[in-house]
């Protein structure tokens, strides 16, 4: 039964915040039904939707496990941005440094990125750890100087001279772009993705490493009392966090943009903050959540064409989400329904 | 200094049942105008429930309150305000980024729209004239230490036309030196200014030194008091504690080995940051139980942090069987070192973890032969939590429901069942039966003595004398973050524990 309100109240909050996205849509003068139609027809339309969503789901699926790792610490992570951008800046840099070695660049790339990532995050961690810093804060903060610190490097230290229009690092070579998946025009970041989603259920679900983590998320008096390693604990599960959105940063320089630029600070650590909540902090949730998020995003430019709303709109749908996720989570626990005793005679 | 007409308080059988629980038995204190009057008792005597009662936060079940010579109704604290019944709370009240000036005016019933703040400032100036001690009005009460702070509610009160105080407790948060002067100045308005006070406490050394006469309470019945003058530290240890009978309910079998626990010297800074946690030798031996009784708050928190490993320590050692001991999961392992905080569900247990996975927080990371696991046994979890639970009756739907569910007897049952299985050489306790029913209470000393005799060493820290004195096998009493007093069982005396818990060396 709790494993029915875990999957009931998300989903409810979900469809509340449609509605209420519906409700302005009315206000504006347009027609609710006419825009959910278009999203569903750009986003899960026909093939060539469904490819274009799931190229987009790839960085997503990353950046919404850099919020739901730590979640399940009890830490809220919002800053997962950062570590994108500063993890595709490592992953363009050294892949232009580093050409000629085949599938093994592609590796060293999603090392440094990862790496990079993890230093970030983690860096969150360890602040939080010897410190007493809020994670929330100084993550959110961090991302702001991550993004400062990608333009600096991507418009001065690692610029290529031959970026004009837009500064970039050297552009990367082609055996070092991402390439597609079989059968379909999406790329490997999209299996990077949904392999790091089912690894890290498996690690926080199934390893005695991620139920001292929930340990620690659940009651950190309990954890200490049973004399758990809480700080280490908190430095490496969000430095894991912290590499896979390194990893994202990698995904989209690697396979999208083919060096590091401006572009890479997309707001897919923001989107990934909502998947994450809406998934619960579950790593398998993640998915299906990340492609209907993906959907919409896909859908973006369709609707404002054809329905002349601002750019902004999609936003205002994410936020109208999100704060309906937010409501939900005040409820878990009220519903008689969803409660144990209301099936088994005790 | 204005003469006000002092005014004395006075309730008449009052009686306050909370269901079926009796807190307040037909109380009948008197305080009589201009005195300074102090409430004695133990941790739940019903002193608080007593004052609240005045103070209309609370309905009696039955009893009149007479304040001045007439029977007053007291629906709410806006009433007792207007009779001039004013309370000082052992915590702050104050909006700490306000200044005192602002914080006094704010609470003025009849603050206008706009404040008019230099009429404001100049009459204020001539009502600290009229008061015989002085608190920086201009700055932030947040820089204000909390010696002044108490003062400042204090000032609050009078400054609100307040003419009767209950103290709850005033001191418990200000170093030795800033109580005496506190209470000094509220001794000398009660004798100058007409004022009149009621002071809860539980150190005896406050009650000689300023109160003009008592009245003790004990569970929830008035037992005596009378001018202060009159009475010895003992008459008032012996009327808080009563008679209580050496009762051992439980069998003791075997005799004391080697000791298992030794803190050596070990110095600490309390929760406060102001006062200083200081152990010089505390032995526990294997079979015997050590309890640590004292008056909340007096270091006992603390020890059980030093013993987890959440409190550092500046100087000292801790050891446990001859070996310094840091408390880590591997110590506490290899050496069979168990814990049983206060409030299990608060700090033992994850509360929305289900009633099996809170039951293997133990054990969950290694296997049966003690060797590190890195994948998890859920279905061993699970039997195992299926197991315990029905050897330690708990009562719970199902294994999986959250633990947060369970009722506080059922929750320390689980905790109790997750910490005594298996060898325990250690078993750290704090409090283990607060809040628990009456069968709940007997099982879990059951369970205590049972770990005893099969030669645990155990360290019961409890708020509890009746719990200490029916578990122990020696008795220490903590005081002001110092073990004050200790004595065996045999030869406990229960004036001298009442004595030495309440602050009389």
């Amino acid at each position: 039964m709790r494993r029915s309100e875990a999957v009931a109240l998300p989903l409810l909050a979900l469809i509340a915040g449609l509605a209420a996205f519906g409700v302005f849509l009315l206000l504006l003068g347009k027609s609710p039904i006419d825009f959910y139609g278009y999203v569903y027809q750009a986003g899960f339309g026909s093939a060539f939707s469904w490819e274009n969503t799931l190229s987009r789901a790839a960085p997503l699926l990353l950046a919404a496990l850099c919020v739901a790792i730590p979640a399940r610490l009890g830490l809220v992570v919002i800053g997962g941005e950062g570590a994108i951008v500063l993890g595709g800046v490592a992953a363009g840099v050294t892949g232009a440094s580093f050409p000629g070695l085949g599938l093994g660049g592609i590796a060293l790339m999603a090392v440094a990125g990862a790496l990079t990532g993890a230093l970030w995050i983690g860096a969150v961690g360890w602040m939080r750890v010897r410190r007493g810093v809020n994670e929330t804060i100084s993550s959110l903060l961090m991302a702001y100087i991550a993004i400062a610190l990608m333009n600096h490097f991507v418009e001065s230290v690692f610029r290529d001279p031959a970026s004009l229009n837009k500064p970039s690092t050297a552009p990367l070579e082609e055996a070092y772009r991402l390439a597609d998946m079989p059968g379909m025009a999406v790329h490997w970041g999209l299996g990077i993705g949904l392999v790091a989603c089912i690894v890290s259920y498996i690690v926080m679900e199934r390893t005695t490493w991620g139920f001292a983590a929930r340990i620690v998320g659940g009651n950190v008096r309990a954890a200490q009392i049973q004399g758990l390693p809480t700080g280490r604990l908190i430095l490496g599960f969000t430095a894991l966090a912290g590499s896979f959105a390194g990893l994202a940063g990698m995904v989209e320089v690697s396979a999208v943009h083919g060096s590091a630029n401006g572009s890479l600070a997309a707001g897919y650590g923001y989107t990934g903050i909502l998947i994450a909540f809406l998934a619960r902090h579950n790593a398998l949730a993640i998915i299906p959540v990340a492609v209907l998020l993906a959907g919409f995003e896909a859908s973006s430019g369709l609707v404002q064409r054809r329905l002349d709303l601002p750019d902004a709109t999609m936003l205002v749908l994410q936020g109208l989400v999100f704060v309906a996720i937010l409501v939900s989570e005040t409820l878990v626990g009220r519903f008689r329904l969803f409660k144990p005793e209301t099936w088994v005679r005790a | 200094m204005t003469a006000l007409a002092p005014i004395g308080v006075e309730t008449v059988g009052m009686t306050m049942k909370f269901g079926a629980f009796v807190a307040l038995d037909n109380v009948s204190i008197q305080v009589r105008p201009g005195t300074f009057h102090a409430l004695l008792g133990e941790n739940g005597a019903g002193k608080s429930t007593l004052v609240k009662c005045m103070m209309g936060f609370y309905h009696p079940t039955s009893g009149q309150l007479i304040v001045g010579d007439r029977e007053v109704s007291i629906d709410d604290p806006r009433a007792a305000h207007a009779h001039g019944l004013g309370m000082v709370y052992q915590h702050f009240t104050l909006v700490p980024s306000l200044t005192g000036a602002e914080n006094l005016v704010i609470n003025r019933p009849d603050v206008p729209a706009v404040i008019d703040w230099a009429d404001e400032r100049g009459a204020l100036a001539d009502f600290m004239a009229t008061m015989p001690f002085a608190v920086p009005l201009d700055v932030p009460v947040s820089r204000l230490s909390a010696g002044e702070k108490q003062k400042l509610e204090l000032l609050k009160q009078l400054y609100l036309g307040r003419k009767f105080l209950i103290l709850d407790e005033p001191t418990s948060v200000l170093t030795p030196a800033e109580a005496d002067e506190l209470l000094g100045m509220v001794r000398q308005m009660t004798v100058q200014a007409g004022l009149t006070v009621l002071m809860i406490t539980h150190k005896f050394r406050e009650v000689t030194a300023y109160a003009d006469e008592v009245s003790v309470l004990r569970r929830g019945r008035y037992v005596g008091g009378g001018k202060v003058a009159e009475l010895s530290h003992a008459d008032m240890a012996a009327l808080m504690i009563g008679e209580k009978t050496l009762s051992q309910k439980a069998a003791r079998s075997g005799v004391p080995g080697d000791a298992v626990l030794s803190l050596r010297g070990v110095q600490a800074v309390d929760r406060s940051g102001l006062k200083q946690i200081s152990l010089d030798s505390l032995d526990v031996r294997a079979g015997e139980i050590v309890g640590v009784a004292g008056v909340s708050g007096n270091g006992q928190t603390e020890l059980m942090e030093l013993l987890a490993g959440q409190r550092p320590y500046q100087a000292g050692a801790i050891a446990v069987k001859g070996h310094a001991y840091d408390a880590s999961r591997t110590q506490a392992r290899a050496a069979n070192v168990r814990y049983l905080p206060e409030e299990p569900l608060h700090n033992a247990c994850a509360p929305r973890m289900s009633v099996a996975q809170n039951m293997a927080f133990r054990d969950f990371d290694e296997d049966a032969q003690g060797k590190p696991r890195f994948w998890l046994d859920t279905g061993a979890m699970r039997a195992k939590a299926r197991e315990l639970v029905a050897a330690y009756n708990v009562k719970t739907t199902s294994i999986d429901s959250p633990i947060a569910a369970l009722s506080g007897g059922n929750v320390q049952r689980a905790v109790l069942a997750r910490e005594l299985t298996g060898p325990v050489d250690l078993l750290v306790i704090s409090n283990p039966c607060f809040g628990l029913d009456f069968s709940a209470v007997a099982e879990i000393r059951a369970r205590i003595m049972a770990a005893r005799n099969s030669g645990t060493a155990v360290l019961l820290i409890s708020e509890d004398l009746d719990e200490i004195l029916e578990l122990s096998d020696r008795v220490l009493v903590m005081s002001e973050g110092r073990i004050a007093f200790e004595t065996p069982i045999g030869a406990a005396d229960i004036g001298e524990i009442g004595q030495h818990m309440a602050g009389h060396a």
